[in-house]
């Protein structure tokens, strides 16, 4: 499957870097397994980081929206880092900068996020 | 000799959701003959990610015994692609082509396709039959890498 997904964190922050193509094949894995660390204990946050994201399509643009209610629902912020030219058309054209935060890179989006908190 | 300008391809595969990566990379492949610059391939291979993946979930219902058929033609500097299945087609092809509106919302759907689609291409029709499939059509002229640089 071409789709590699890393997960680390920040204090209450779950941070998920994508690399690869997530497309509607590659949705299903790492929607469940992002759902997986959501609810673990102390995990308010999130923080996506598409850095390597090679491709992405709206079977995407479902994912991230998912995981922005659930976040929501928890009571935490989601925000998304290191977006490149594609995928931030997609995010313009769906409206999601309207609901979530971009930043250039993980550490100014975390440290934004302890701000927040 | 028009003719002999026009050079074409067509693609056949099982409904099954491995294939939309081969699909959008089998287009992209057969378009680099013009050239294209990153973004205008990126495009292609969204839209085709896009309707290949509709004719999967919403044609097929995931039964990966339908059949998806992708043509593609080039023409001077134009691509035009032909996206069709022969599944359950579409009811409402005005709700559907509604930003955000998907007929599957618990699937987590984002309702964007068809709205990329037509963002990403110059021209979009889609026919859509009841219990007969849907054909999606599309158009985009290729600026080019050379045009750019000269």
């Amino acid at each position: 499957m071409n789709l590699h997904m890393e997960t680390a964190r920040h204090r209450e922050t779950l941070i998920v870097r994508l690399s690869g193509e997530l497309d509607h094949h590659t949705a299903d894995l790492v929607r469940m397994r992002m759902d997986e660390e959501i609810g673990r204990e102390g995990c308010r946050n999130l923080l996506l980081s598409l850095k390597s994201l090679q491709f992405m399509d709206s079977s995407g643009l479902g994912v991230i929206l998912g995981r922005y209610k659930l976040i929501k629902q928890k009571g935490g912020k989601m925000v998304v880092s290191d977006v490149n030219p594609p995928v931030f058309r997609l995010l313009e054209m769906s409206g999601l900068f309207k609901i979530m935060s971009i930043y250039e890179n993980e550490s100014s989006a975390l440290s934004e996020l302890e701000v927040a908190l | 000799m028009k003719e002999n300008n026009r050079n074409h391809m067509t693609l056949q595969f099982a409904a099954k959701s491995e294939n939309e990566s081969f699909a959008r990379v089998t287009v992209a492949a057969f378009v680099s003959q013009l050239d294209p610059t990153m973004e205008e391939i990126t495009d292609l291979k969204t839209v085709v990610s896009e309707a290949v993946t509709n004719s999967i979930i919403h044609g097929y219902e995931e039964n990966p015994e339908g059949i998806v058929t992708i043509s593609a033609s080039i023409e001077e500097d134009t691509v035009t692609l032909v996206i069709e299945d022969k599944g359950r087609g579409i009811e409402d092809l005005e709700l559907a082509k509604q930003p955000l509106y998907t007929s599957k919302p618990e699937l987590e759907r984002s309702g964007m396709g068809f709205t990329i689609m037509e963002n990403f291409m110059d021209e979009f029709d889609v026919a859509s039959e009841v219990g007969g499939g849907t054909s999606i059509r599309m158009k985009k002229r290729i600026v080019s890498k050379k045009a750019l640089y000269n």
